[in-house]
This record gives C-alpha cells, structure tokens and sequence, in this order.
C-alpha cells in the first residue's frame, strides 16, 4: 500500500529580488494512513513551507508531491482547492475562524464548499462539535469562546470532512499549559479512536512528545526522523490521558 | 446548486452585518433611481398633460385664420380682416378630397341672461359640424343640426363654464331659455368640460349658436359671410401636410393671390405644436436621462470604492475559505453578489423613494404626474448592473489572493 503523503526530492525556491532562498532542499518523506508525525524545527528551518506545499497551500518548485497517489503537485489552483477540501483538515495556531459567524457555521464552511445538502451540513456540523466536547455551543461566535473552545471549533471544522490527513499548524501556540493539554489530548483521541492521520508543527518538544514520529527540519533539510515507542509517550502531558 | 445559494446567503450575511456600511453604499444608488423615477414621472406627467391640452383642440386639426390687414399702411396683426368667408369653407369642403370635415366660426363677446343671472362669455356661430371638427362630445341634450342651421333658429349649445355660472342653482339648462344680446334663445344642449388650451384660455366660457343665427339676429356683421376662422380636419394625422398644402393652394387662388405676395390668412397646423412639444420633452428626457446616469455612475463608483476596502479587510477570511475548499470562483461570486445585491436593494429602495416622491410633488405641488413602468424597470436593472460591473474588479481582486498570504494577514 502506498503512502498517504508521499513527497520525492521536493525543493521551494523563492525570489526576493536579487536574493534566491532555498526553503526546501530535497525533501523526501512517506507518511502512512493512521500517523501521528510532528514536524520541528528552528523559524526558518522549512517546516513551514514543507506544511504548506503538504496542504496543498503552495506548489514545489521542483519534485513530486502525491497525495493519496494523486500527483498533487502539478495541479491547477482550482484542483488543490478541491484537494483541501475533500482530503485535507486544517489547524491554524490563530485558531482561524470566522469572526462574528457562529460555531455552526464555521464548522459547516468546508461542506459547503463540497456542496454537501443543507440538511446533512446541518447534522454533520452538529456531530462534529458534539465529538469535540462543544455540544450545546452551537450558536456561539468565537468572540463568546475561549481560547481552547475556539480551537476545538477549528479541529471540528478540520475534521467535518472527514480529511485523509489533519495540518495541525502550532495549534497550541496561542493557549496556555493547561489548554494545551487539553488541545492535545484531544488529537491523541482521535487517532486512537479514529484513526486520524495528524501532522502538527511544533517548536515545542513537550508537545511533539504527543506524536509517534517526529521529523526535524534544519535549513530546508529533514535533519532527523525518529519513530518513538508507545511507551516512551508516558512523559509530557501524555500520562493525564491514561 | 447548494453551493451558489450558500454563496448567496454569505453575501447576504456579511450585509447583514455590517448595516450601517451597506446602507451608506446603497444611498448612492437610491439617490440616483429615486431621482429617476422621480424626474421621469413628472416629465411625463407634464409632457402629458401638454399632449392631453393639444388634443383637447381636436384631432388633425387645421385652423385658417384671416391675414392682418393694412389700413393707410399700418399693419394690425393676424386675424384682423375679414377676407375668410363661409364660402372659402365650403370651397375648401368641396375641392380639397385631403379634407374630410370643414366647420367655420363668427364670434364676439356678449353678454347672457338667464332669470336674474347674467354672465359675459364668447358668443360664437359655428357651422353644425363644429362639435365633430373639434371632437367636442355633447354630455346633454344635441348640437344644433343642419335644419336649424339653414332656418337660423334660435337655439344655443352652452359651454360648461357659462352652465356653471348661468344655472349655479343646478336646473336643468336643458330646454331653459336664455338671451343673447337680449334675443332669446333656446338651450338645446350643454357640451363636455374640455378644460383650458395650451395659452390658458377657457375653453368651455362659450355659447354655440348656427352661424347663420349668429350672423343674421345677434352678433351682427359688416360684410355678410365673413369668419373668424375656419377648422379643417383630416380623417388620418398623415393627411395633414396635403390638406395643408390643398387648402393654401384653393385660398390663394379664391383670394387672387399673385405669387411672390403675402397671403392674406394663415393655416396653421395643430400637429406641429404637438410635434414641438414631443421633442421638448424629448430633450428634456434625455437630460433627465444623462442626469440620472451620472448619479448612478458615482453610486457604482461608492459601491466599488467599499467593496475594495471590504476585500482588504476580509482578506483573512478569504484565506480561511480558500484554505478550506472555496475556488477561485465561489470567492469570485461571493464578493459579486454582494455588490449585486447592495445595488439592487439599493435600486428596490430607489424605486420605492422615488414613488414616494412623485406621489409627494403630485399632491404638495399639484404637478401632473405620470408614473412610468418602463422607466422604473429600466432604472432598476440599470442598478442591478450597475452592482456588476463596479463589484467585478472588487471581487476579482478578492478571488486572485494567494491563500498562504491571505491568510497570514491581521
């Protein structure tokens, strides 16, 4: 079985004027249905340009990109949309949501972009929230939710359309140690559970302690990738969950 | 499908949220089709009501007044001599085939009594088939008829006003007996209101009696046969030019008239005044017209100027909707629709104003007024493009955002 994501010698070169920066430089990485990856990295390493050409965000300069074996890198703009939209579930660490538009409606968004019927938008925003633990704040916006519930609201949103993988892009980066604990527990339940494939950015270790995989950028490079035993997750913040 | 009504709905929300933004956008618009609705309606009322006075003279009318004279070389202006008679009438009903119907007029001022009321109107002596030149509908008893021409019988067809003055009690006119010049007449009929002509004379302070009556008991005359004026119609409006032509031609060579000399009478076309007007307001309704334009070109300016701040503020929720699924398109329609629906409802208001507005000058000012359908489709879709044209750019600009940079933006 192939890989879910599966990226071949990618590079992203930008031009700022004169100046020729080398983002990625040749990155090779397989990530299989069903993992928990964390990708770190020093601001500047890359992982951020590796979590946007991932998401179909941005297009590689040079290589291949598949996506559940579609050759997603040489697709038009329109194409990716429909790529996020039907395979992919984003995290943002701004949380990212709607301002003024409720919990409902935010969650509801990607569906209505993949032309799901009203009723069945309806039900499937409502599950979604109920699975993060938001039942019942259904018609709150974001402004009358927490940090943590706003989150929540996201990782509905991300998950509502039941994406092959979930881009969780530092979700804790704007909470505080408890909720972000809380936000992590959360993702470790639903792979468990159901099996989610999740790559999160993180600059912090005790939160790439959560992931099974942690993959290490430096200078456009994957400098390290290393699989971490089940058992080895005790640390951290992973041992409330049990 | 689902997706271009949710479009739809979003666009509606994001109005709904910012009310006060989108009503000042609007105000543009509806100032613009208010004012179009507004400004057409009174000119077509007016424009109208103009129309409506021309007709009242008769429809294919030709009025052939005498010439000045020139007594001791001092010219007195037109209709001053008697060179029209009643046999010019009956020549140019014989000879000219353009015409269909030729009536002639004597008339004075004379004073009427009736009981102890007396009221002073324009005594007139019109040929029986007066009313139908004129297309003046008789509203009670008849118009005198050839019979009582012939016999110069003394019986008079009163004219609204002098009803309303002679009669105010409210009897009967018909069959009453009044006096003209003290020779008492007989009232045989009373005439429809046909309301003040272009100049503001009243037309209806008038009492009809035979000319032949008119001539030989009451009004009097120097030289006998003598008109005042004669009315010549056309079966069709077509008609009118030859009928014009014919009647000059007959005239000027019953009245020996050299070429290269003046004729002495004029024939004067009521069409061409009609034709007149219609162009005034034609060119009044253009004005109107580029007037209305400008102030829906600077509402859609208004519309595209808010659009453009609206994309730039919203470009973070653009990248939220690009980064989950929404297409270059659905972006595109978004931000269109909004725009389309801020000018429609802006028109929808304009209209409703602008109806408002008529009805005010209508009764405060007591315009004539004449609402117009097509005028109000055409600003009102006039509007509606305006939202599409002035969004396209906005909106176009708001698809085109790389969703990485939308998103990243505060």
């Amino acid at each position: 079985m192939p890989a879910l994501l599966q990226l071949r010698d990618v590079w992203k070169i930008y031009h700022l004027g004169d100046v020729e920066v080398q983002a990625l430089r040749g990155v090779s990485v397989d990530v299989a249905a069903g993992e928990f990856v964390a990708v770190m990295g020093a601001s500047g390493s890359g992982k951020s340009t590796f979590m946007n050409i991932v998401g179909c965000l941005d297009e590689p300069t040079r290589g291949s990109y598949r996506l559940d074996g579609i050759p997603v890198s040489s697709m038009s703009a329109d194409d990716r949309a429909a790529v996020r939209n039907q395979r992919l579930g984003f995290v943002f660490q701004h949380f990212n949501l709607l301002p003024r538009t409720t919990a409902h409606e935010n969650v509801e968004l990607p569906l209505v972009y993949a032309g799901v019927p009203f009723a069945e938008q309806r039900e499937r925003a409502r599950a979604a929230l109920a699975a993060v633990g938001l039942a019942g704040r259904e018609t709150h916006v974001p402004s009358q939710l927490s940090g943590g519930q706003q989150q929540r609201v996201a990782i509905a949103r991300a998950l509502v359309n039941h994406p092959s993988v979930v881009l969780a892009d530092e979700p804790t980066g704007n909470l505080d140690t408890e909720t972000s604990s809380e936000i992590m527990d959360l993702f470790t339940r639903l792979h468990r559970e159901q099996g989610v494939t999740i790559v999160l950015v993180t600059h912090e270790p005790d939160i790439a302690e959560f992931a099974e995989r942690r993959i290490t950028f430096r200078d456009g490079q994957i400098v390290s990738d290393v699989r971490a035993s089940r058992t080895t997750r005790a640390g951290g913040f992973g041992g409330r969950e049990r | 499908m689902t997706v271009l009504w949710m479009t739809i709905l979003t666009a509606l929300r994001a109005l709904r949220r910012n009310k006060l933004r989108s009503a000042l956008t609007m105000l543009g618009i509806i100032i613009g089709v208010a004012a179009v609705v507004t400004m057409v309606s009174v000119g077509r009322g007016a424009d109208a009501a103009v129309q409506q006075q021309i007709r009242s003279l008769g429809n294919n009318l030709l009025m052939i007044v005498p010439g000045a004279t020139t007594a001791a070389g001092v010219r007195s202006g037109s209709g001053t001599a008697s060179t029209l008679t009643a046999a010019d009438g009956t020549a140019i009903a014989r000879e000219c085939p353009a015409v269909a119907e030729v009536g002639w007029v004597k008339r004075q001022l004379v004073q009427v009594v009736y009981g102890n009321t007396n009221w002073s109107t324009s005594g007139q002596g019109v040929t029986p088939s007066y009313h139908t030149v004129r297309d003046w509908p008789v509203v009670a008893g008849r118009f005198f008829d050839e019979r009582e021409q012939a016999g110069a019988s003394p019986v008079a067809v009163l004219g609204q006003t002098v009803v309303d003055n002679l009669f105010a009690g409210g009897e009967d006119p018909i069959g009453a007996t009044i006096r003209v010049k003290n020779v008492p007449f007989e009232v045989i009929g009373v005439l429809a209101r046909k309301g003040q002509t272009t100049w503001g004379q009243d037309q209806d302070d008038v009492v009809f009696m035979p000319f032949s009556t008119a001539e030989r008991r009451t009004l009097g005359t120097l030289i006998l046969g003598t008109v005042d004026m004669i009315y010549a119609s056309t079966a069709r409006s077509e008609d009118i030019a030859v009928a014009q032509q014919q009647i000059r031609d007959l005239l000027r060579e019953r009245h020996r008239i050299q070429p290269g000399q003046d004729e002495d009478f004029t024939v004067r076309n009521l069409n061409e005044i009609a034709e007149a007007s219609k162009m005034a307001s034609e060119v009044m309704s253009n004005l109107l017209l580029s007037v209305a334009s400008i102030s829906l070109l600077v509402g859609g300016i208004g519309i595209m100027n808010i659009m453009l701040v609206s994309v730039t503020e919203r470009t973070r929720e653009i990248g939220i909707r690009m980064a989950v699924g929404a297409r270059t398109r659905h972006i595109l329609v978004q931000f269109l629709v909004e725009a389309i629906v801020v000018s429609t409802f802006g028109g929808l208001i304009g209209v409703l104003v602008g109806l408002g507005g008529t009805h005010l000058v209508a009764t405060l000012a007591a315009w004539p007024t004449l609402v117009s359908a097509p005028a109000i489709a055409v600003a009102f879709s006039f509007s509606a493009a305006v939202g599409i044209v002035f969004g396209f750019y906005p909106a176009k600009r708001a698809s085109a955002l790389d969703p990485i940079t939308a998103l990243r933006s505060e």
